[in-house]
């Protein structure tokens, strides 16, 4: 899940947490989330690619959180999942708009665009990624 | 000429029922919903504003037709609800598309109309050569004041529009636009609710402009109102679209396919290209559809709209987001609505 972190850094990650932009080695195939410049599998064989995850993936495991970080105290309870993509990569991210009831290990899920926190006193809003069942899995 | 080349629609998951907010209020609850025709509202979810409903409607429009986000030219995000005051919405859009950088783009702001406003803008931006591609949105997440009639129709949603000559899915035939100075509903900067100047909201506001703009289209194209398959007026609430409708002989079943207000309250900028978007999935090729958008201040929108044979299934219907639903308690939803401050 991205963090609140300083402007500048939150603006270079911008194609990660907009497009989910990443790279992937194509000398053994692995994808990563987020993107690296070094495969730790290959090393100095590590082939480094550009890829943008197709958004699509499942849920591998995850969090209900009821203690909330500050600014996120009228979203409780919400949903920390590590999101298995179809690419391969796992990522940590939040699940929006689905019933606590419907969560299960294996559930398929697509990306959406949504915000995730502002700064106080007419802060900078900063937007990314969060996951969301696939329509007609949670009706 | 312009057309659609792709639409893409979205509608937040959550609703409360106009029965919901008249209890709390001491209402009767049948007589509310029925003298506005509308029985529940959309309402976003915490993590959803402008921004967010229009990029998930762009990327449903860009799903619609398949052409590459770095060949659209211009980008425009109308909504009388834009996260920012000073920060257009429409970069953020464009960026979370991937049609940044080469690109004109702006926010529009007229009321309710700003979306068809953005239509207008990319139709010409097309048809002058200055873009291949233009992508035009109405969204908004509207608010009402709490205990304010308009709490009972202020819902969210939006609904996006690519629009190109090539491979056009429904060709825009015409547009005409009727624009006056009129005191009907205003929010000045700060304030977290509108106003509205009640006597000026009906026929000097709606109808006015909604038949200004409508008679003006069908002067300027030679159309009668038997000639149009469909029509989409905007839609405040249930009722006014209906009697503009029977003001005009147009018979109930043409204008109750993109009456969306009933199930999903007004959603403002979103209202008419929303109602356009659910014509458009069940429109077949050759079918006329006429749409006329209208804007507090004010000014109406009126379009001629003509569906080609390269109309395919939207892999994303309104139908489907607007029978996804779950419902809210009056206190979740001011929750959701950030209606307390903490
Ligand atoms: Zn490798």
């Amino acid at each position: 899940m991205p963090h609140r972190k300083s402007l500048a850094s939150v603006w270079r990650r911008i194609p990660q947490r907009y497009r989910m932009e990443s790279t992937m080695c194509e000398t053994c195939g692995t994808y990563f989330f987020p993107p690296r410049n070094f495969c730790p599998t290959c090393r100095r064989k590590s082939k480094i690619k550009h890829y943008a995850a197709k958004g699509t993936g499942k849920v591998y495991s995850y969090t209900v959180i009821h203690v909330p970080q500050e600014g996120f105290e009228l979203e409780i309870p919400y949903v920390l999942a590590v999101v298995e993509l179809d690419e391969g990569a796992k990522l940590t991210a939040q699940l929006c708009d689905v019933d606590l009831e419907d969560l299960k290990i294996g559930m398929p899920v697509e990306v959406t665009f949504r915000r995730i926190s502002e700064g106080k006193g007419g802060g900078i809003i900063h937007y990314a990624y969060k996951f969301t069942p696939i329509s007609g899995q949670n009706k | 000429m312009a057309g659609i080349v792709g639409y893409g629609a979205y509608i937040p998951r959550y609703r409360i029922k106009v029965e919901e907010i008249a209890h709390v209020w001491g209402k009767d609850a049948r007589a509310i919903s029925g003298g506005l025709g509308v029985k529940e509202k959309s309402v976003p979810s915490l993590d959803e504003d402008t921004i967010t409903i229009s990029t998930q409607a762009a990327r449903n429009a860009l799903e619609y037709c398949g052409i590459d986000p770095q060949k659209i030219g211009a980008v425009y995000v109308g909504s009388e609800s834009h996260p920012y005051a000073v920060k257009p919405s429409a970069t953020v859009v464009a960026e979370a598309i991937g049609a940044t950088p080469e690109l004109m783009a702006a926010d529009y702001e007229f009321a309710c109309k700003a979306g068809t406003a953005a239509m207008q803008t990319c139709m010409a931006f097309v048809d002058s050569g200055m873009v291949d591609y233009g992508l035009a949105i109405g969204t908004d997440t509207s608010q009402g004041r709490p205990g304010d009639p308009l709490e009972y129709t202020t819902a969210a949603g939006g609904a996006a529009y690519i629009i190109g000559k090539k491979d056009t899915v429904a060709d825009i035939e015409a547009t005409y636009s009727f624009t006056t100075d009129t005191p009907d509903f205003w929010r000045r900067e700060g304030e977290p609710y509108p106003s509205h100047g009640a006597r000026f909201t009906g026929e000097p506001g709606y109808f006015r402009h909604v038949r200004g703009a409508t008679e003006g289209l069908l002067e300027k194209t030679g159309y009668k109102f038997d000639d149009f398959d469909y029509v989409v007026f905007h839609q405040p609430n249930g009722k006014f679209p209906m009697r503009m409708a029977k003001k005009f002989g147009i018979p109930k079943e043409k204008i109750e396919v993109g009456l969306l207000t009933p199930m999903i309250g007004n959603t403002y900028s979103g209202s008419t290209p929303l109602g356009l978007a659910a014509v458009l999935d069940v429109a077949r090729p050759g079918q006329l559809i006429l749409a006329t958008s209208f804007g507090s201040g004010a000014g109406g929108d009126s379009f001629a709209i003509k569906v080609t044979d390269k109309i395919h299934k939207n892999p994303r219907p309104v139908k489907d987001y607007v029978e996804r639903r779950s419902y809210l308690t009056y206190g979740e939803y001011i929750k959701h609505r950030k209606k307390i401050r903490m």
